[in-house]
């Protein structure tokens, strides 16, 4: 399969979560709290998209094939995509639209703060993933888009904070991100001209 | 203008059904429960074999209306499919789900504690000679959710009363069943510290609006929502409306209750509905009807203000939450 064949793949793949929630939506079919389950839905998937596009650089340092890389920015798109989705649900539905309601929430509640804090960070990575923006960037793109791993840390805590009694369904989440981190210290550590 | 004292006054939730719903509303409600047989039919299947439930559903569709809420109700799929009760899992639909593994028939319930008739009694000894009332009631989770709810079944007083309570008994606790050897899906992990218990102040339990539910929507209880009985205390989060008594036990100290146990600075004793006390992760300010897309306001002691707001007289609210 040549390789815009598998951008293609994964760009229906990563939408295909979308367009099944507003189906679901349109048809009824989101269970008892439809807002509920988009609002899960969503933070989910934005959480997924954000592991993936975690997981690009490595799975290239450790396969080899480079052209992985291509797939990164769309992937990282739609973990924006996702955030925001998730986002706007809960200010439309939860906070009716206010801005009051809203600031209260983030104010009040550290699990807002954090999960709104989280998509702000995702807001200058998605407005600079152009190639316009990273050329004119260079060296300092590289370090801006490091906010993706605070994001990561973020989205795990707005996660478990929220948490009633069961923590069972957030384990996956920690471990993929323990693993996605800690992979990109231990290259940190053992590359010797950090020394320098 | 001084009162009739020929006019019993009736309390505000005790009007009849038929004076506050809309007939369109009401009609609309029979004509559900008409298609939803097939549903509930398959729901009960193991209930249909027992002998006494026949009594039980033949006791509830007699029973007398009474009503608090002119609001649409939740939709029975809605009530008895999206549930918290995590003996039968932590998902809103594992409860539905595991229905099965919860055994109702034979049931029995302990009485203990400073009372004049402690003893063990079984479940159709408990609801003997009991009145059946149908009671719309308004639930309020404390994950901000609610739902209008047709419960069938007796005020918590009157079941209370036959155990002699001493003057000693200042509380009253209740148990969900919790078997070691054969636990419930949910109980496999120690996600509370099993079994679930709640308890409420004396006169809390001896107000006429504490309910105890054997019945939704006219039929006996499903599983998923407590059955075969369970408390309703309507101005409380739904927390506290334990379900699946085994136990009762009549103290002299305030219980220990489940969430209260688990995260204390969360979930006080007393759990009134409260817009003015926020929980950590939700305000509770508004509350999303199931049902409906968008909040609507969290009323004080959810509505029931008027008739229980008396028992709280004097009690810093933000302090005993």
């Amino acid at each position: 399969m040549p390789f815009t064949s598998w951008r293609f793949a994964t760009f229906f793949l990563l939408l295909s979560p979308c367009v099944w929630l507003v189906y679901g939506f349109f048809s009824n079919n989101l269970g008892a709290n439809p807002v509920e389950t988009l609002t899960h839905q969503t933070g989910k998937w934005a959480f997924i998209c954000l592991l993936l596009s975690l997981a690009i650089t490595p799975a290239r340092q450790l396969t080899g094939v480079k052209k992985l890389m291509l797939l990164r920015r769309m992937v990282g798109l739609y973990a924006f995509f996702y955030a925001t989705l998730h986002f706007l649900v809960y200010w439309v539905f939860d906070q009716s639209l206010s801005v009051a309601y809203l600031w209260e929430d983030i104010s009040d509640r550290p699990y807002i703060t954090l999960g709104f804090l989280g998509w702000l960070f995702l807001l200058p990575l998605a407005i600079t993933s152009t190639q316009n923006w990273r050329k004119r960037l260079g060296k300092r793109w590289l370090t801006l888009h490091k906010l993706a791993y605070a994001v990561g840390l973020l989205a795990l805590f707005h996660y478990i904070w929220l948490i009633r009694a069961d923590y069972r369904e957030v384990v996956p989440y920690a471990l993929a991100l323990c693993a996605l981190l800690g992979y990109r210290l231990f290259r940190w550590l053992k590359t010797p001209q950090r020394a320098a | 203008m001084a009162r009739n004292p020929h006019i019993i006054q009736l309390p505000r939730w005790a009007i009849p059904e038929n004076q506050v719903t809309d007939e369109r509303l009401f009609l609309n409600r029979r004509k559900f429960l008409t298609q939803s047989t097939l549903v509930a039919t398959a729901a009960y299947l193991p209930m249909l074999a027992s002998a006494k439930v026949g009594d039980l559903a033949d006791r509830l569709s007699g029973a007398t209306k009474t009503v608090s809420h002119n609001e649409k109700l939740t939709r029975f799929e809605d009530v008895s499919g999206y549930n918290n009760f995590y003996e039968l899992g932590t998902d809103k639909g594992d409860p539905a789900a595991n229905a099965e593994a919860l055994r109702t028939d034979p049931w029995s319930i302990s009485v203990e504690g400073e009372c004049q008739n402690p003893g063990k009694l079984t479940f159709e000894d408990l609801i003997a000679g009991q009145t059946m009332e149908e009671r719309i009631y308004k639930l309020r989770c404390v994950e901000a959710w609610s739902m209008i709810i047709p419960w069938s079944g007796f005020p918590l007083a009157s079941l209370l009363k036959k155990f002699q309570p001493t003057s000693d008994a200042k509380y009253v606790s209740f148990e969900t069943l919790y078997d070691k050897s054969r636990p419930l899906p949910g109980q496999r992990r120690n996600v509370i510290d099993w079994p679930y218990r709640e308890g409420l102040r004396m006169d809390e339990a001896m107000h006429p609006l504490t309910f105890v539910a054997v019945g939704l929507y006219g039929k006996p209880i499903p599983n998923q929502n407590g059955a075969p009985l369970r408390l309703v205390v309507p101005w409380k989060y739904g927390f506290k409306s334990i379900k699946s008594i085994v136990k009762i036990k009549f103290t002299r100290d305030q219980p220990q209750t489940s969430w209260n146990m688990l995260a204390p600075q969360e979930y006080g004793f007393y759990s009134n509905v409260n817009p003015e006390v926020d929980h950590p992760r939700w305000s509770q300010k508004r509350e999303r009807r199931i049902g409906e897309l968008f909040r609507v306001r969290t009323e004080m002691l959810n509505g029931y203000a008027p008739e229980v707001a008396e028992l709280y007289k004097g009690m810093d609210l933000q302090k005993y939450f």
